[in-house]
């Protein structure tokens, strides 16, 4: 770390964002709102069936419907070999990829795409579709993970053969993969516990709820390159994936990004963008397309249902001396859940010498997984948090006392491999700890709950420069689309380098021609990762600015130093000379000054956070209300602290939404009740108090400014914290989720003739 | 099946456009008129990124025809900030922070406006039901509520 | 599809019974549009019936109101007497939706939709309200609870559409109250749905009640035992007890992805005992 904390003049305060005017007046441009001239409207056709072959597609009527130019089926695709290639944060298979995008000759879930169109209006695009002809052969279908896994279930790919096991299966199944992490010997260690729980969980699938659906334009030109326009977590993983899939190079494509109306995760991956580049192509027109909410919902890529199960083992004074857990995730349609995630992450929180955990991804006929916030790990700290909360009880412990008894710190290793440095995982437990909310009272049928949760963040590849105009202003020019306030983080961080007002410095988010690749706006990683690239980069505009000035001033560089934006001698009489003295100057010194960073950042800092949570539940409605909810975490050191401050706060609320209401209904034909947000229930305003957040900065001496990233970890705690609340309002354990008011119901009933009895 | 001519005061002025008959209008003021400060979440009412108000009264125009603007008046987003002057309400987002992908912002700016038109002096519990019908992902709606009360209570004229 | 504007009654009534195919009325729009657009209806006319007066005033004479069709629940909640002579009624219709939908949803969209768990309409039910019926043959008043009969159909006629919905003068002592159960706190379709109207006498011992439930049933459904159970008690702890117990009885839900039966039964009986006092402490003006 090079900037401390004592001497910041921008980072730590709150300005107002670069990209804020044109955001609250509409004018902002998100993927819809961008047209071309002479664009056609593109459409999908979708399954309807869960599980079926593709017998034939009789695509001629449609093709003859005056106004449509161009229709597309499976069989137009590249047929691609099995390969991974990076998408956000982690690997994807474009074998895979492609025919989710297309299906060909099996459809696999409700929903999954069978043909597109592209037609001179929306009315026409809508009509052809009606026109094409499919004929499906349906199959039996399996919609459980559990179900799915065994041996008589109908198998959805004639050539998965689980992978992670010692000797290859003989038949194809449904488990695309086992996997297996653990440190020292369980089953010594459960031989050394005074109390052992084992206990099962079940998750359903969840979607990121982002409030803008997935839109692009994109043109075709006749020399074989494309212009795409449209929102996304990372243009030039749109880029890559569609150049994989279309066959075409990177360098051919040019993807500029719209700002996002919201992705947490969901919009790391292709879905329209390769239809509309090879409808385009074909139709010699550029082609919008958006998807409808219900689309959105289908098939797109909630984050998968999962069922666990956990054992831990405590001696009397609050040791715990041997953890397992089992993770089956339900991945989908294809392979690549985020199982290996919830492995790592479920027992990170503590320091343990004897763990064990197994996962396996297994496919099903429900829409293909993608990630959500801190993928896999909500589930697996659902579990684990659950567990540790009954455990806490029996010991009679406080909750908070017996985490940070057995807390990770500096030193401790994970159980996938990593050695912790600094830290702030039992910072954030003494801060929860001494925290007005944990100390507050409670009334009638009123519970608390807290619940501890780690996400590794990650650091990867970004690009920034810094551009320093004649007038001694900036631009800052970046590649990661932004979210969350990114670009004011950016400028401040730049800003507080160059020793400038944050008001000279300008942000730019550029497409792919315009900036080296940069990785995905995910992963919690643009304020650690980018923000070390554009700091690096100012410090690069500083270190020629210094030379600029030396050579003007007779001195060496070394003879310079450079303060509040201006670079004074260190020795002699010369004038000290500002930014804007030195840039105008710049012709006659050597030329325009640009600064540039290339990296790919190590050294992220993982992000631990503790959640308190209070309900209450209405004993004979069975409905839950937050009453009242404090965030504690871990954030390194925050740049811009409102931005901070909003990641937690709309983390723990999708948590809330997640543990309470929000759920994939498939019915028992395979087929999704409630694609829409009247049944897909997320939280509202009035279903909230205000969340509280309290920021521990310990920093990550990697960052040049001691950032740990933190979009991630909010989502970590709260399912646990809601239904540790609801066990302290009425003495059941809840293990299900969502709790909706009738599971909540039946159980009190269910409690309350057991007591009777 | 042939177009309706509507003739109808969007922000003021007097704006001719021909529609479908089942075109929403929200579809015409983004793709007729290129208004697209008022957003599509859903096209079923639950989301409220496409609030409008038409004469003067808060509504979701995904739920309205474009031929139902007939001889009405609609306000969007795109008339809050005056000028080069923003709203109060617009202003706080700002300063709180309040937003993070800025997708259903201009639906809140409005909900919001015409909120603090009708009852200068909410309480939390009040914007919060009015502002039921906005849907945000990102925030979890802390700031946006605290931003609301701030501008009402900037527009009451008290200093903070 | 076509869209007509409507001038008058007659005319909306002409254009609706002319339609060889598939027409729909257009109040507030806020299920119709939502419907158009799933493609679950695909009207081949559309009638805007909102440029007729009738439909879009609310007055009130000798204590009795007839509100238009179309007017909107928030329009509803902004009349100077109709929330405080008839607060459930009102409230029925002012939690439909969001604060957008209010804007726009009408009760008469919201009773001839015909959803088991219209909000609007157990509390009309309860309050004795008839609706005007306009049709090609004439006028004709019918009673609230004869016009949905069953999820999504209603008993009106080729051509006949609710031109305004009429509420009688308020019994003196006398009030109601519309509760309903979702797991949000907005935004959801009621799970169960339950009003309540009560009249006091001079004693301030209830002398008439009248308990309705919705979503509970393929139509909303007047449950006779719980209101009985009431009469000559002040809604005490015992005549709750039986009220709750009488709807759980009558209840005949369904399961579906928003509930079960045995939820919806059980709930039924809770929502209506807590409407029923509050109605009854609205009556006694001690709400």
């Amino acid at each position: 770390m090079t900037y401390d904390n004592e001497n910041l003049k921008v980072v730590g305060t709150r300005p107002v964002r670069p990209d804020g005017a044109d955001k609250v007046t509409g004018r902002a441009n998100f993927g819809a709102d961008f047209s071309m001239p002479q664009q056609l409207i593109g459409k999908v056709l979708r399954s309807p069936h869960p599980h079926a072959r593709i017998v034939s597609i009789d695509t001629s009527k449609a093709e003859a419907l005056p106004g449509v130019k161009a229709v597309m089926v499976g069989e137009d695709m590249i047929a691609m070999a099995h390969e991974m290639s990076q998408s956000g944060e982690s690997a994807i298979d474009v074998h895979d990829l492609s025919l989710n995008v297309l299906a060909r000759g099996k459809v696999l879930y409700d929903g999954h795409a069978v043909a597109a169109v592209a037609a001179t209006s929306a009315v026409i695009a809508d009509d052809a579709l009606d026109l094409i002809d499919v004929t499906y052969d349906v199959l039996p279908h399996v919609s459980d993970v559990d179900e799915a896994m065994k041996p008589d279930a109908p198998v959805l790919h004639e050539d998965m053969f689980t992978a992670g096991m010692d000797e290859k299966p003989a038949t194809a199944s449904n488990i695309a993969s086992r996997m297996e992490m653990a440190l020292g010997d369980v089953e010594e260690g459960f031989k050394k516990a005074d109390i052992v729980i084992e206990r099962s969980y079940k998750t359903k699938a969840v979607h990121q709820g982002y409030i803008e659906p997935h839109a692009v334009v994109a043109n075709f030109a006749e020399d074989g390159t494309a212009t795409v326009w449209c929102s996304s977590q990372g243009h030039f993983a749109i880029r890559d994936l569609c150049a994989k899939l279309l066959g075409m190079d990177s360098s051919a494509i040019r993807v500029t990004p719209a700002e996002i109306g919201g992705g947490f995760g969901g919009k790391t991956t292709v879905y329209l963008e390769p239809l509309a580049i090879a409808l385009s192509k074909k139709a010699g027109r550029p082609v919008k397309m958006t998807m409808t909410r219900a689309e959105v919902f289908r098939a797109t890529g909630p984050t998968p249902a999962t069922s666990l199960d956990v054992k831990i083992g405590v001696t009397n004074d609050g040791q715990i001396v041997a953890a397992e857990a089992d993770f089956r995730f339900n991945a989908g349609a294809f392979k690549g859940s985020p199982v290996g995630a919830a492995c790592m992450s479920a027992f990170t929180p503590y320091t343990l010498e004897n763990v064990k955990v197994v996962g396996y991804d297994v496919v099903t006929n429900a829409c293909k997984s993608g990630a959500y916030r801190a993928p896999g790990a909500p589930n697996g700290a659902f579990a684990v948090e659950s567990a540790l909360d009954e455990l806490a009880h029996m010991l009679n412990m406080d909750p908070l006392d017996f985490r940070h008894q057995n807390g990770a710190e500096a030193g401790t290793k994970a159980v996938y491999g990593a050695t912790f440095r600094e830290i702030g995982c039992k910072d954030v437990l003494v801060a929860a700890k001494n925290h007005p909310h944990y100390k507050s009272n409670l009334g009638p049928n009123q519970g608390r709950g807290v619940a501890s949760g780690f996400w590794f963040n990650i650091g990867g590849q970004s690009n920034a420069a810094v551009n320093v105009h004649e007038d001694g202003t900036v631009t800052v020019v970046e590649g990661n689309p932004d979210i969350g306030g990114t670009r004011a983080a950016m400028a401040m961080m730049a800003a507080e380098v160059l020793g400038i007002p944050f008001e000279k410095v300008q942000v730019v988010v550029a497409d792919t021609a315009s900036i080296g690749h940069t990785d995905v706006t995910g992963g919690s990683r643009v304020t650690f990762a980018t923000g070390m690239a554009v700091t690096q980069a100012a410090e690069d505009v500083v270190r020629q600015l210094k030379e600029r000035a030396a050579a003007t001033m007779e001195l060496d560089p070394e003879e310079v130093v450079w303060q509040d934006g201006v670079a004074h001698p260190t020795k002699g009489e010369a004038k000290p000379l500002s930014l804007a003295d030195i840039a105008g100057d710049a012709a006659r010194t050597g030329g325009i000054i640009v600064g540039r960073s290339s990296i790919n950042a190590k050294g992220a800092g993982p992000s631990f956070a503790t959640h308190i949570c209070d309900v209450e539940v209405d004993p004979e409605t069975g409905r839950i209300e937050i009453l009242r909810y404090t965030a504690v975490q871990d954030v390194g050191k925050a740049i811009h602290p409102s931005y901070v401050e909003g990641q937690m706060q709309g983390g723990a609320v999708q948590g809330i939404g997640w543990a309470l209401n929000e759920e994939y209904v498939y019915n028992e034909d395979g087929i999704l009740e409630n694609p829409g947000f009247l049944d897909y229930r997320m939280p509202v305003a009035s279903d909230l108090p205000m969340i509280d957040t309290v920021l521990v900065e310990v920093a990550n001496p990697s960052h040049p400014f001691g950032v740990r990233g933190v979009g991630e970890a909010p989502l970590v705690p709260p399912l646990a914290a809601v239904v540790n609340a609801i066990q302290d309002a009425t003495g059941i354990r809840m293990t299900e989720l969502p709790v909706s008011p009738v599971k909540m119901l039946e159980a009190l009933e269910a409690n309350q003739k057991q007591a009777a009895e | 099946m042939s177009k309706i001519h509507v003739s109808t005061t969007v922000n003021g002025d007097p704006v001719e456009f021909l529609c479908e008959p089942q075109q929403t209008l929200l579809d015409v003021l983004r793709d007729e008129l290129q208004l697209t400060g008022s957003k599509e979440g859903c096209a079923s009412g639950d989301c409220g990124a496409c609030s409008i108000e038409l004469d003067g009264r808060l509504v979701c125009s995904c739920l309205v025809l474009g031929a139902e603007a007939e001889g009405r008046d609609v306000e969007t987003v795109e008339s809050i900030a005056v000028g080069d002057t923003l709203h109060p309400v617009q202003a706080k987002i700002l300063e709180h922070g309040a937003l993070q992908c800025g997708y259903c912002t201009p639906g809140f700016v409005v909900a919001a406006k015409a909120l603090l038109d009708r009852n200068p002096d909410p309480t939390e519990t009040e914007v919060r039901y009015w502002l039921a019908g906005n849907l945000c992902r990102c925030t979890g709606y802390d700031k946006i509520v605290g931003a609301v009360l701030d501008a009402a209570s900037e527009m009451r004229g008290e200093t903070s | 599809m076509r869209f007509e504007v409507a001038d008058t009654l007659e005319g909306a009534a002409s254009l609706l019974a002319g339609e060889q195919g598939v027409a729909h009325v257009l109040a507030g729009g806020t299920d119709l549009l939502v419907q158009l657009r799933a493609g679950m209806v695909k009207p081949d006319l559309v009638v805007d019936i909102k440029h007729i007066e009738a439909t879009r005033t609310i007055s009130e004479s000798d204590g009795a109101y007839t509100i238009g069709a179309a007017v909107a629940g928030a329009e509803m909640g902004e009349h100077p007497t109709l929330a405080s002579d008839w607060p459930g009624v009102t409230e029925g219709a002012e939690l439909i939706g969001s604060t957008q939908v209010q804007g726009r949803a009408s009760m008469g969209g919201n009773l001839c939709n015909a959803s088991p768990a219209a909000d609007s309409v157990p509390a009309l039910i309860a309050a004795g309200a008839t609706c005007t019926v306009v049709g090609p043959g004439g006028t004709r008043d019918v009673a609230v609870a004869d016009i949905p009969t069953g999820p999504g159909s209603n008993s009106l006629g080729q051509g006949e559409f609710v031109a305004t919905i009429n509420l009688p003068k308020k019994a003196a002592n006398s009030s109601d109250a519309y509760l309903r159960m979702i797991p949000r706190t907005e935004m959801d379709i009621a799970i169960v749905g339950a009003a309540a109207n009560v009249t006091l006498g001079d004693d301030g011992t209830i002398m008439a009640a009248k308990i309705v439930l919705g979503a509970v049933a393929p139509t909303a459904i007047e449950v006779p035992e719980a209101g009985a159970a009431l009469v000559g008690t002040k809604a005490d702890d015992d005549a709750l007890a039986a009220v709750a117990a009488a709807c759980e009885a009558a209840a005949k839900p369904i399961s579906d992805k928003r509930g079960s039966a045995d939820y919806r039964k059980k709930v039924s009986g809770v929502l209506a005992k807590r409407a029923a006092k509050i109605a009854f402490d609205r009556a006694s003006g001690n709400a």
